[in-house]
């Protein structure tokens, strides 16, 4: 599991780049590649800094010019810290026919914020996603990657002000 | 030395006869189980059974099928029915726990049906006429839902790995290929292309290194029916990837996976830690000549990656960017060497196809539709989830009776099928068959067999303007026609849904979508338009309402859209 995303911010270059050796070195499976590398990585920081772009070259024996490449093509990777907390609102379209817009704007009114993103205080960071999984349970959001299904504006309301106030959020219904 | 089979099959009975000597709690943890609360639901069964002093294994199993009513407790015990309880709330779990186990009177005002009776109790229905189970022929869900995916042993007691073990001591590798090819079974990945030729295709080179890549991608909004099959029971897919590589040639599978998907992604890895440490992956499976080895290999978000050429990109490291053809991957494919690619669903047949023979596979379904549809519906339904009907029954039957027609009562509007490349259907055109020609006749696809349905609050611009927004945020940018041909067309949608567009942008929109159509490389630009065109040609008016009356009938249009940011792919 994944959960904690903030701490790289307060990580000093050196350990960063301590944290992706390792993660680049306890991959399982035998194929490692620049992109297999980078997903290691997301999983440890949360998002890919610079200094990991440039391990992952040297491990992989790749141009950075490379890795940049794959960084930039998909879509999950962030060349930004994320927020202590990660909030990921479906707009597939089975959860946007059964209401996911009203979800996904009430979150961002709760979050004040205009679109994905992170908060001015960094504690939450917003992303949309095209398909949770979760579809014949939707509108689904996911908190710290606990999936919530059958969503509603208020029940997504509820867990922004507990995210907000630090609280912690398992999965499940909102009714 | 490795146990051979029937050792193996010996332990795997001995370990069901302990499992089935105590009570035995099943919940499903697959990806709607979670959404609906599982976790808490196994915190409180773990606490209660704590409190009481009872012993009783509670096994996390995928899914059973009927989502809508997770989360759902399966419990058994001996002397007792095995009973499904569903919509599971902590407080419930306990309270099964007191009457189910404790005074061994199933709560039957909490159950959604019996699996085994062992003499039906009166007051429970039978799981299996549920309307959402009944008519059901599951093939490769026969273990959703049954077993614990995390216990190698569970799968071999319900026939597992007998197939292989069939296939490495009494058959050739062209025997089996013969085998999948008289099943008539056909790729369930959107392509429907015959197995059995594919698979002919890479057994007939004679490269040394050859490889067979599974295909869970699966980033089809509405489609979860392949991380399910992962979640519920990945051992009949590895099975069939272990068979598929014998047939073939092959030395090495890979199953491609989308990256955050725990579920699947841990269960897989599971399952063939467990086949390697019982000698069913490796050097001389079950005591063979025959050696193979897999891996689970990650991909980023990206739904291109699930073409073909794509995701050999992706698994090589790279931008998954489709790749020109010729060659063929059965040619040249993974790092160069000859592959075939493979759906999740697709490989899952194969066991029980190998065990019972190529015939009785052909037996079920019609015409060259053979086999079963394994559907995933969401959306307006009564009864959402994961199902196994035979191929030729008709959409209406499924959406009606199955899923038990619309949760609003209202009727259903729109269909969307085959992902949101496969456009829209309208609700009175159900009388379809399930069958990949029938289907495609009536301009639509069976795809990897997800159905989204909608009831009549639903705006069909609106909608469109969703599918559009999706395949612009995930062109992969390769061709222009494509890259710039979606955002143009997600330009017009999202102005006509602001009522600002004109009466020009109908046959702008068409103009377009040809030149995506001429113009693009791989399915997600060749097919970009149908989300469009399929929805002017069942719902042209409601289209004209927005341009020239500049209204939004069902109002949807008149709610907020948030979409993504646009594309960063470029
Ligand atoms: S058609 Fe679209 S998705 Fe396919 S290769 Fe071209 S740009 Fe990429
Ligand atoms: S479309 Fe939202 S979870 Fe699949
Ligand atoms: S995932 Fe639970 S029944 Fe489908």
């Amino acid at each position: 599991m994944h959960e904690v995303h903030g701490d790289a911010v307060t990580s000093t270059a050196q350990s960063i780049r301590d944290r992706v050796r390792k993660a680049i070195k306890g991959q399982k499976q035998k194929t490692v590649t620049v992109l297999s590398c980078l997903l290691a990585v997301e999983d440890e920081l949360g998002w890919i800094p610079a200094e990991a772009v440039e391990e992952v070259a040297e491990f992989t024996e790749a141009t950075i010019n490379d890795v940049w490449g794959v960084v930039s093509f998909y879509t999950n990777f962030q060349t930004q810290p994320l927020g202590k907390h990660r909030m990921e609102v479906c707009w597939g379209p089975t959860c946007h026919l059964v209401g996911a817009q009203k979800v996904a704007d009430q979150v961002l009114k709760s979050l004040g914020l205009p679109s994905e993103g992170t908060t001015a205080d960094g504690a939450i960071t917003l992303r949309y996603n095209t398909c949770l999984g979760a579809c014949s349970n939707a509108p689904v959001v996911s908190v710290d990657h606990h999936l919530m299904g059958r969503m509603t504006p208020s029940h997504a309301a509820d867990a922004a002000e507990r995210l907000k106030r630090g609280e912690s959020i398992g999965g499940g219904h909102a009714s | 030395m490795p146990p051979n089979f029937a050792e193996l099959k010996s332990a795997a009975q001995q370990r069901q006869q302990e499992l089935s000597s105590k009570p035995w709690i099943r919940v499903g943890t697959a990806l709607c189980g979670k959404a609906a609360g599982a976790d808490a639901v196994i915190a409180a069964l773990k606490s209660e059974l704590q409190k009481r002093h009872m012993q009783a294994t509670i096994s996390e199993v995928g899914c059973l099928g009927p989502c809508f009513a997770e989360p759902l407790v399966d419990v058994s015990a001996p002397n007792t029915p095995r009973v499904v309880y569903h919509n599971v709330t902590p407080e419930m779990a306990c309270h099964i726990v007191q009457s189910h186990l404790v005074h061994h009177k199933p709560a039957a005002d909490l159950a959604l049906g019996v699996v085994d009776a062992g003499g039906v109790m009166p007051g429970l229905a039978k799981l299996a006429d549920h309307p959402m189970m009944k008519g059901q022929v599951r093939i490769a869900l026969r273990n959703a839902g049954h077993v614990d995916p995390m216990d190698i042993y569970q799968y071999i007691a319900n026939d597992g790995y007998a197939a292989l073990h069939k296939a490495l001591t009494s058959m050739t590798a062209e025997q089996v290929r013969e085998q999948v090819t008289k099943s008539g079974l056909r790729g369930r990945g959107g392509a429907a292309f015959p197995t059995g030729t594919k698979w002919n295709f890479l057994a007939v080179s004679k490269q040394p290194v050859k490889y067979v890549l599974v295909n869970c991608e699966e980033g089809d909004p509405g489609a979860f029916n392949d991380k399910g099959i992962l979640e519920s029971d990945p051992h009949s897919l590895l099975e069939g990837l272990i068979l598929s590589g014998y047939a073939t040639g092959a030395i090495k599978g890979y199953v491609f996976i989308r990256h955050g998907h725990e579920g699947p992604i841990d269960r897989t890895w599971k399952a063939i830690d467990q086949a390697y440490e019982l000698g069913l992956l490796g050097k001389n499976i079950l005591g063979s000549n025959f050696g193979f080895d897999a891996e689970v290999a990650l991909t980023g978000d990206s739904y291109v990656a699930g073409e073909e050429t794509a995701l050999m990109e992706a698994i090589e490291g790279k931008r998954s960017m489709p790749r020109y053809r010729p060659p063929f991957p059965a040619q040249v494919g993974l790092f160069g060497k000859p592959s075939n690619i493979n759906n999740v669903k697709t490989l899952s047949y194969v066991p029980q196809i190998i065990l019972k023979g190529g015939d009785w596979f052909a037996s079920i379904g019609q015409d060259k539709s053979k086999g079963t549809a394994i559907l995933c519906l969401s959306g307006d339904l009564k009864y959402t989830g994961l199902m196994e009907v035979p191929l030729g029954v008709t959409m209406r039957h499924v959406i009606e009776n199955m899923a038990g027609g619309s949760r609003s009562g209202k009727r259903i509007k729109v269909l969307q099928t085959g992902g949101p490349l496969g456009g829209v259907l309208s609700g009175d055109g159900m009388d379809i068959a399930l069958d990949f020609e029938v289907m495609a006749k009536a301009g639509a696809i069976l795809g990897s067999g997800g159905i989204i349905a909608a009831d009549e609050s639903t705006c069909v611009v609106d909608l469109t303007r969703n599918l559009v927004a999706f395949c612009q945020y995930e062109s992969c940018g390769k061709c222009f026609p494509c890259r710039t041909g979606m955002s143009h067309l997600l330009e017009v949608l999202e102005r006509i849904c602001r009522f600002e567009g004109t009466a020009q942008d109908l046959e702008l929109m068409r103009s377009v979508g040809q030149s995506m159509q001429a113009g693009s490389l791989c399915g997600h630009g060749q097919l970009g338009f149908n989300p469009v065109s399929s929805a002017l040609k069942f719902f042209g008016s409601e289209f004209d309402q927005h341009l020239r009356d500049k209204v939004c009938p069902t109002g949807r249009c008149n709610e907020p859209w948030n979409p993504p940011v646009k594309t960063r792919r470029y």
